[in-house]
């Protein structure tokens, strides 16, 4: 068994290392600040060829794998989970449902634009009452001749204001519950689909996270994504490799806190010499960097067996449930090894924890990933 | 237009201890990287060949380790890359090192535009560039701060301790860039995988190139390193106390005890 990265996946973590020290650092503290989405750097990342990086070439992307994808998205969080999450959500879910089940003539109309980065992609299925329960999706798609008629409302979008392509679940028969459920390719400034206001967040605050509102939008019949009735399999298949990209957003976020905390025991003195050479501070450090340690090899190993052709539910719902849990923790020890300046603005570990706690809760809260992993060991 | 871009491996020297003892770096754990001003003169042959067309050979002499820095460049935008290799060329100098880098590049052929960084991080030295230009016989223009091509001609703008200079003159030539000329591009993530899945680095041996062995690694490298240490900072400055009038009869006392005046 081997646990070293290939001469490939090193260097694609060095560009992404060397693209986030330079363009997403600077700018990480003041769009938290500001909130403001960082369009000119998702620019910078399209030229880079970071936007479509699972995807095959001949569809615009870079033709790696999912775990070179994973770095990515943990390299940008180590710094700004935003950036993380914009790539997780575009990568995962805004792509992957139309590479996955896209005919010929989706993947070159939707996905060429979005693996090349011309295009952000976003994914609709959580509605106002219809959160872990998806089966009480209220939207509806009827079929009138030609086209789709759309109606309903889901919120909580990520990537929405600047989003060019969405993924949208509806119901097309609701007396089929899960079954009934289709999805669909939506573009923005479709008639009769327009935005809420930006959601004011607790973290992640560039991220552009708003409502979609759906009233008689009407959209070509070719926009159905495989059948009617696939959707609840589509959105469930995506949200298995979009865990993937949120396990990966935050280990990034707890290997920066682990990192944060190291330094600063090392050079914060009380008593005459640093924190670090004290056992409290030190059990702690340990505690932290092995929880690290353990959350990066579920990640990696769940991107592996995503790229084996194998199912990998269960793998990517540990991943996403034991990552974020852990980068909440360390997040939180983070701030507590920098005491009163971990508490401060000026460091960047108070936002670690803000950011971090988002991991636990989209794309399939903690308890959800316990469902999904239970119930394959008792089935 | 035929480019070939110099580039060199070296420690990230951001990264580098040295050694208190010795006065040697501590190489270990250090990652490597491709020379910065390097990675410049790519980006410089890289817009080069979006303009006019062409072609851009990446060269280096190293370790096979060195594979990894022309890998870079080649995700970067090279079309093809060279690695010269061979322990006889350990210990070389820049004496040496130019020597061999001239034979490959007579090997490689037609060329237009050589481009170099000015000097690499780990030697300070700016003497390489140079060399190469005067073992081929051609042109060469060094510190470059902007680069245009009008036609047969290029035009470049040379750094000066006090300003700058314009220099203009034909091809083939050699161009030492610095890194104020252009901000390099990242290696696109496709760049990298078709570097690893489609590119093959071509691995020149000594035996590949007509050489003169007396001129090869250390035998060929008049340079010798007397010593290496830490330079140390002893001198500390020292502030004068009192009334301005006090200040400057202890200022005047000083400069008169070190004859001053």
């Amino acid at each position: 068994m081997n646990f070293n990265l290939t001469d490939q996946q090193e260097m694609i973590r060095k560009v992404l290392k060397d693209f986030t020290e330079r363009e997403v650092e600077p700018i990480a503290a003041e769009i938290d600040e500001t909130c403001e989405f960082p369009v000119e750097n998702l620019k910078k990342m399209a030229a880079a060829d970071i936007m479509g990086i699972p995807f095959p070439q001949k569809y615009g992307g870079a033709g790696a794998d999912t775990l070179s994808y994973a770095i990515a998205v943990e390299e940008l969080s180590y710094a700004c989970a935003t950036h993380g999450v914009i790539l997780s959500a575009h990568t995962s879910l805004g792509a992957d449902p139309i590479a996955k089940y896209g005919t010929e003539e989706q993947k070159q109309k939707y996905l060429v634009p979005l693996a090349n980065g011309e295009k952000l992609g976003a994914f609709g299925l959580t509605e106002p009452n219809a959160g872990t329960d998806a089966a009480s999706q209220k939207t509806t798609a009827v079929l009138d001749g030609d086209e789709y008629v759309i109606n309903g409302n889901k919120i909580f979008i990520t990537n929405a204001g600047f989003a060019d392509i969405f993924i949208i679940m509806a119901m097309t028969d609701k007396s089929q519950g899960t079954r009934g459920i289709s999805a669909f390719i939506i573009e923005k400034d479709t008639e009769g689909f327009t935005l809420g206001k930006k959601e004011v967040k607790m973290g992640i605050n560039a991220s552009d996270t708003r409502e979609l509102i759906f009233k008689n939008c009407r959209i070509p019949k070719e926009n159905l994504l495989a059948k009617e009735g696939y959707g609840f399999k589509i959105a469930m298949g995506t949200l298995d490799g979009g865990r993937i990209g949120i396990a990966a957003q935050a280990l990034g976020i707890a290997q920066r806190a682990l990192d944060e905390s190291v330094q600063y025991a090392k050079e914060r003195e009380q008593f005459g010499r640093p924190i670090g050479k004290f056992q409290a501070i030190q059990f702690k450090i340990a505690e932290m960097a092995t929880k690290v340690e353990a959350a990066r090899n579920l990640v990696y190993k769940a991107a592996l067996k995503k790229d084996s052709g194998e199912s990998f539910s269960t793998e990517a719902a540990m991943a996403k449930y034991f990552a974020s849990d852990i980068s909440v923790d360390v997040a939180r020890e983070a701030i507590q090894i920098l005491g009163g300046y971990g508490y401060m603005k000026e460091y960047p570990v108070e936002r670690l924890m803000r950011d971090a706690k988002i991991t636990e809760i989209y794309e399939g809260t903690t308890e959800v990933q316990k469902m999904v992993i239970g119930s394959s060991f008792l089935r | 237009m035929n480019i070939i871009v110099c580039i060199k491996q070296v420690p990230n020297t951001n990264e580098v201890k040295i050694d208190p003892k010795k006065g040697t770096l501590i190489r270990e754990g250090v990652p490597s990287i491709i020379n910065p001003e390097d990675k410049h003169g790519l980006e410089e042959a890289i817009r080069l060949k979006e303009k006019v067309g062409g072609k851009i050979t990446v060269l280096t002499m190293g370790p096979p380790q060195a594979k990894v820095a022309l890998k870079e460049a080649l995700a970067m935008g090279a079309d093809e890359a060279i690695l010269v290799s061979d322990r006889a060329f350990a210990g070389s100098d820049t004496l040496a090192t130019s020597y061999v880098l001239s034979k490959a590049i007579e090997k490689i052929g037609a060329f237009d535009i050589i481009f170099c960084g000015r000097q690499a991080i780990d030697g300070d030295t700016a003497q390489v560039g140079p060399q190469i230009a005067e073992n081929l016989g051609i042109s060469q223009v060094t510190y470059a701060t902007k680069f245009e091509m009008n036609g047969d001609l290029i035009e470049v703008r040379r750094a000066l301790e006090d300003g700058y200079s314009v220099v203009e003159t034909k091809l083939p030539v050699l161009v030492t860039v610095l890194d104020k000329i252009n901000k390099p591009r990242y290696p696109s993530i496709k760049g990298v995988v078709n570097a690893f899945s489609k590119s093959e680095i071509k691995v020149l041996s000594a035996a590949d190139l007509s050489l003169d062995e007396e001129r090869l690694g250390l035998d060929g490298s008049p340079t010798k390193v007397k010593k290496t240490f830490v330079p140390t900072h002893e001198k500390m400055g020292e502030i004068l106390d009192g009334t301005p009038e006090e200040k400057v009869s202890k200022l005047i006392n000083i400069l008169k005890d070190v004859k001053i005046v």
